[in-house]
């Protein structure tokens, strides 16, 4: 029986990083939307370059900033959290490298959005809290949520930031990624394979649901029932 | 009970400057596009602030630069019938609707409500419709009743037939005349095209490159355009340069003609005007020789391009449209203007 801790690792720091990922990634993307074109330029590169530097280059970021003998991560140990070589840590390199995916299809969505439809709303009376989210959230909500969906599949891939920033220890901080690596150096070939075919599976189910997404998207039909 | 407005807005080199009232009547804003109509529509409805100057509504201030005064769009009671519509996408009309009734705390009562404008907006087939499956019709009188039932005191109506197709135009802009004059308060209609500004407004005003010029009664505006744009923009088609040689005399070199007119001329004279229908081969008056060159038939009229015989090589040609009916026998060799028919522009 093949020990499914990666798996089960895997899982919770995707799942927690997605949370984090989708919810700073809308926030900041309506921020950036609305800030001058300069301003949000600068703020542009500073928030997608994880998206292009190679993963290990951030995980050295990462660990210059959270490593148990920086500053920051010595004042995180003091109050009793531990990020580097613990699977925390997988938490935050996944928040790292999955953000600018979150925050660049949000912002293409709000961007694109036809503003007439809230100017409506405005002269009518109705309050801007409720034109975000009646409105605009739904006319940007496919877009949103296919953004939401890739940085998902992005935090369950991570491998680079993550091996620098917690490493591989058996039972406490491998991924199925880092498995995949492990087991292969080590001439398990079965249980590489293994885990490239959960890989595999996990990649074909979220990229199915991104084509649905998109589909719906144009041809109209919502996912969910309104009210 | 009135809408005042008088403010001034830059954007880049464009410059916005607008002045006018409406009270209680349909008046419109006659101008090509971009040139600030809908920026003015935006900064009464508080979607844009102006750089100065003071909107107020029935006697509420609206927007005043002195006295910092800005409300927001939620509270200043003025509805935007948008170019596209502007529907909630997602919602049936129902719920678009329903949205114009938030301040309705009974359910029962904004249901009953709703069903009404459906009845009377004959859309109780398109109820459960979303925006995109609608007609273009469908998704006006949508917008439209959605601004109904919210009840503003003034209504503003940007380009609302544009998007539709010719035929079904001149039905709606019927419906919504009647609509209107149901509605009973200042309504602001923007639109480029002149018989629509015809149909609809009692009294006009022209936008051109950012200015408002001449607010007057539709149909005295077109008896009287005054200055160019308005010329230009009410469809007079022989525009040109005029200076003042008489009190009822101009003279325009580009055709090399000295025309008579029917109103004295006042001084600062810039150019005369003259319709295409204005030219008649009887007219004993204002009558030069002319060479034809070319010719084109529409449905129910010819239009022709000439040259007076004087005219200037570099001055582009005239037009003369004539009803089909009266197409001479005889290519004409003369066309002359009643001195009534010359339009003063200052």
């Amino acid at each position: 029986m093949t020990d499914l801790f990666p798996l089960y690792n895997s899982l919770r720091i995707a799942a927690i990083s997605g949370v984090i990922v989708f919810f700073t990634g809308i926030a900041a993307a309506w921020y950036a939307s609305k800030l001058p074109r300069t301003v949000k330029g600068l703020l542009d590169v500073l928030l997608t370059l994880p998206l292009v530097l190679p993963p290990t280059v951030c995980g050295y970021f990462l660990l210059r900033v959270f490593g148990a003998r920086r500053p920051l991560g010595r004042l995180l140990l003091h109050w009793g959290v531990r990020l580097a070589m613990h699977w925390t840590g997988g938490v935050v390199a996944a928040v790292v490298v999955a953000f600018p995916l979150m925050y660049r299809t949000a912002r293409g969505a709000f961007e694109s959005f036809d503003e007439r439809p809230a100017w409506a709303a405005q002269t009518l009376g109705l309050s801007n809290t409720w034109i975000f989210w009646h409105v605009r959230m739904r006319a940007c909500r496919q877009g949103i949520l296919a953004g939401g969906v890739l940085a998902f599949a992005r935090a369950l891939g991570e491998y680079g930031a993550t091996s620098m920033l917690i490493g591989y220890t058996p039972g406490r901080t491998a991924t199925v990624a880092t498995t995949v690596y492990q087991l292969w150096r080590t001439d398990d070939e079965r249980g590489a394979f293994f885990w490239v075919m959960v890989n595999l599976a996990i990649s074909a189910v979220v990229l199915l649901s991104v084509n649905l997404l998109e589909s719906r998207q144009r041809t109209g039909r919502s996912l969910w029932r309104w009210r | 009970m009135a809408l005042e407005v008088d403010i001034e807005k830059r954007l880049g080199a464009f410059h916005l400057r607008a002045a006018f009232c409406c009270d209680r009547e349909t008046l419109g804003i006659l101008g090509p596009s971009g040139s600030g109509k809908s920026l003015t529509l935006k900064c009464i409805a508080g979607i844009e602030r102006p750089d100065r100057g003071h909107i107020a509504l029935d006697g509420q201030v609206l927007f005043d630069s002195q006295r910092k005064i800005d409300l927001p769009p939620q509270a200043r009671r003025v509805g935007c019938l948008f170019q596209s519509y502007a529907l909630f996408p997602g919602m049936t009309v129902r719920q678009n609707l329903l949205c114009a009734l938030h301040a309705e705390r009974d359910r029962k009562t904004r249901a009953a409500r709703v069903d009404a404008m459906l009845k009377l907006l004959q859309l109780r087939d398109a109820a459960d419709l979303r925006p995109e499956a609608l007609s273009g019709g469908q998704a006006q009188r949508t917008a439209l009743g959605r601004i109904l039932l919210n009840a503003p005191d003034l209504m503003m109506l940007d380009e609302p037939f544009s998007a539709l197709d010719a035929h079904l135009r001149l039905r709606l802009q019927m419906e919504m005349k009647d609509l209107l004059a149901g509605f009973g308060r200042s309504v602001l209609l923007v639109t480029h095209d002149r018989d629509e500004a015809y149909r609809m407004c009692d009294r006009l005003g022209v936008m051109s490159a950012g200015r408002m010029t001449t607010v007057k009664d539709t149909k005295a505006l077109f008896a009287d355009p005054e200055t160019r744009a308005a010329a230009a923009l009410t469809g007079c088609k022989n525009i040109a340069d005029a200076v003042k040689t008489g009190p009822r005399e101009v003279f325009v070199p580009a055709w090399n003609a000295r025309l008579v007119t029917q109103a004295p001329v006042r001084d600062g004279l810039v150019a005369v005007g003259i319709r295409a229908h204005s030219f008649k081969p009887d007219e004993a008056l204002n009558r030069f020789p002319v060479r034809i060159l070319k010719e084109m038939e529409e449905p129910f009229a010819w239009v022709s391009a000439f040259r007076f015989e004087g005219q200037a090589p570099d001055a582009p040609a005239l037009w003369w449209r004539y009803p089909r009916e009266c197409r001479p026998t005889e290519t004409p060799e003369a066309l002359g203007v009643a001195p009534g028919e010359v339009l003063l522009l200052y």
